[in-house]
């Protein structure tokens, strides 16, 4: 029952044989539907439903009569599950006392099926067109609302912030290590970050819109397929052009502010090609996501651009090796967020012709990608403890092998199930959360120790 | 209050579903499981405006019917009825005009005050529609089996018919 407009009759008539009662209606003499409860016997086969005659209750053979199945599962204190209902419609005919209805089309929803977000998702048009006839009876727009918070919430995608927060706040405490810390400017930093993140994910909702990409996804999921906030008419198009316009601008404005104040040429590279990485996501003509190469320019923005560019602001431009090779398992991970963020939007993304690398990849191999990159961000991380390029008790990051190999199994059985999915992409995300936690948590062990004990090194 | 069989009634306030028939514009019978919420006048149903094909409806013809059939629904009761009502579609507040009737869905679905606590999760789903149906007939099988005639009640209300 995937598609619930274009169930064919005898597949009707097959779902309908599932229920142990049907429900026979059809439209009276006086205008008003009866509904009567009866037992029919059904041959999908034949295309027929007979079932016996309702006492005291005409069948009348004019005109369409419908039989329904329909199921629920009760749970106490909670409601019910199990959603399912059939409706077969056809012409009914006496028949040897009793009435036979010969099935013409049919019509249902499973949520086994056809999971309930999916069906929502699938009936957004439904929706529009409903707003649309009350906009024009009442002469006025009437449109869905969202409070302002859970607005920006939902628009903006504040909670993905993390990906900005992580590497900025590593990149500052790094430079604090090195003997440079200034709060207002690491405020600013942070704060002129984030504009650049949220810019970021509001102009991938105006260019997935506008390519079609978010319209063809009916499986979006709080992780994946955009905020959505265009599609049920929360917010227009040009509205959401306009802030992502403005979170540019704030975040120019404060890049202005720290090059006038902690300016370098390191500082103004990095500012640029921040830029460029960030709008050309998604924006013609370099579109990264759309030629499969999103992971690289998240792995660049959120990893070494991020994070350098924090350490510059505070070292005043000087450039190390360390916040590098700190960045390069941060943005791994970050890149790996989006790699699986992407894996349930592919079959609307390849519509879109927008060619993310699960579109282009079989399920093997994009499993092996994941499994591959992850294993990277800790050797990366070993490797360059061994070197002494990074403090020992970077290794805290280990502790997070576990959620690691979690997300990495869980992929294969999830990975046609978008909604099964989702909780793997939501320990995906506290994987690249706690992974930058336990780093900034290595840089206070340094700062602490180098504070208490600055004859001890921390580095092999 | 609304004279309708008393059995019917607490037929309506046990049941976690009944069927909504409506009448489509070409005159054929469409039917839908909803939750049926009675407050003793109108059966009361409400419906997302995701799924507002049988608001169109009911715009359309006002002549509905509510079903209750499915002993699991009702706790294992094996009566049914039938409700032939006018119903009227109140829209005036998609937002939140409809959780004026909250505490009696949350009887029969209390997640549904969690769901909606998170209702940036699903914001289109709580943009919704109340069905108010006002009985005019109704038919009891007191032992659920169509072959044997319905008990009939014609309903008098207060409203003019």
């Amino acid at each position: 029952m995937r598609s619930t407009d274009g169930l064919d009759a005898r597949t009707g008539l097959d779902k309908l044989a599932t229920f142990p009662y049907q429900i026979a209606t059809w439209v009276g003499d006086d205008g008003y539907p009866v509904s009567v409860a009866v037992d029919a016997r059904i041959s999908p086969i034949e295309l027929v439903a007979r079932f016996a005659g309702p006492a005291g209750l005409a069948v009348p053979t004019d005109r369409e009569v419908s039989l329904t199945g329909s199921h629920i599962r009760p749970q106490p204190g909670y409601g019910y599950d199990e959603r399912r209902h059939v409706t077969v419609w056809g012409r009914a005919t006496a028949l040897d006392g009793g009435i036979a209805l010969t099935a013409e089309r049919a019509w249902g929803w499973d949520e086994s099926e056809v999971p309930f977000f999916e069906y929502s998702e699938r009936s957004v048009g439904q929706s529009r067109k409903y707003f649309d006839a009350l906009s024009v009876e009442r002469g006025t727009p009437v449109r869905p609302k969202l409070s302002l918070g859970f607005l920006t919430l939902r628009a903006t995608r504040l909670p993905f912030l993390t990906a900005t927060i992580v590497p900025v706040v590593l990149g500052i405490m790094i430079a604090a290590t090195h003997g440079s810390f200034d709060l207002v400017a690491a405020l600013l930093t942070i704060i002129g970050a984030s504009f650049v993140q949220l810019g970021l994910n509001v102009a991938n909702d105006v260019f997935d819109t506008a390519s079609g990409a978010d319209d063809a996804n009916v499986t979006p999921t709080q992780f994946s397929g955009g905020s959505r906030v265009i599609q049920y008419g929360l917010v227009s198009f040009r509205r959401m052009a306009t802030i992502a316009t403005v979170c540019y601008l704030a975040a120019g404005a404060i890049g202005l502010i720290l090059l006038a104040t902690h300016g370098s040429p390191a500082l103004l590279v990095i500012g640029v090609l921040g830029f460029i990485v960030s709008i050309g996501y998604t924006a013609p003509p370099l579109k990264f996501v759309y030629r499969g190469l999103g992971e690289v320019a998240v792995a660049l923005g959120f990893g070494p651009m991020m994070l350098l560019g924090a350490y510059v602001v505070q070292t005043g431009g000087t450039l190390a090796w360390e916040p590098f090779v700190a960045s390069i398992p941060v943005a791994l991970l970050a890149a790996l967020i989006l790699y699986v963020n992407e894996i349930p939007d592919r079959r609307g993304d390849a519509i879109a012709g927008k060619r993310t690398l699960p579109v282009r990849f079989s399920r093997t191999t994009v499993i092996a990608g994941y499994d591959v990159a992850v294993s990277a961000a800790y050797v990366v991380l070993v490797l360059a403890v061994v070197a002494g390029i990074l403090p020992v008790p970077v290794l805290l990051m280990l502790m997070t092998i576990p959620l690691a190999l979690r997300v990495s199994r869980g992929l294969m059985p999830y990975y046609d199930n978008p909604y099964g999915l989702m909780s793997i992409m939501g320990v995906n995300v506290q994987l690249h959360l706690r992974a930058g936690l336990l780093l900034a948590a290595a840089y206070a062990i340094v700062l602490i120790v180098g504070a208490v004990a600055p004859e001890v090194s921390l580095f092999i | 209050m609304a004279d309708i069989p008393k059995p019917v009634a607490e037929l309506l306030e046990a049941a976690l579903v009944g069927e909504l028939t409506v009448v489509d514009g070409d005159g054929r019978p469409v039917t839908y499981p909803l939750i049926p919420l009675w407050d003793g006048e109108h059966v009361y149903m409400t419906s997302s405006i995701l799924f507002s094909r049988k608001l169109e409806h009911i715009h359309g013809n006002a002549k509905v019917s509510v079903s209750i059939t499915d002993p699991i629904a009702v706790g294992g009761r094996h009566d049914r009825a039938l409700i032939q009502g006018d119903a009227r579609v109140i829209d005036d507040d998609p937002h939140g005009g409809w959780e004026r009737l909250l505490p009696i869905w949350e009887a029969k679905e209390p997640a549904i005050v969690a769901f909606l606590k998170v209702r940036v999760a699903l914001p289109l789903f709580f943009e919704r529609a109340l069905i108010e149906v006002t009985p005019r007939r109704v038919l009891y099988w007191s032992d659920g089996d169509a072959s044997t005639a319905p008990q009939e009640t014609l309903v008098a209300t207060g409203e003019a018919a």
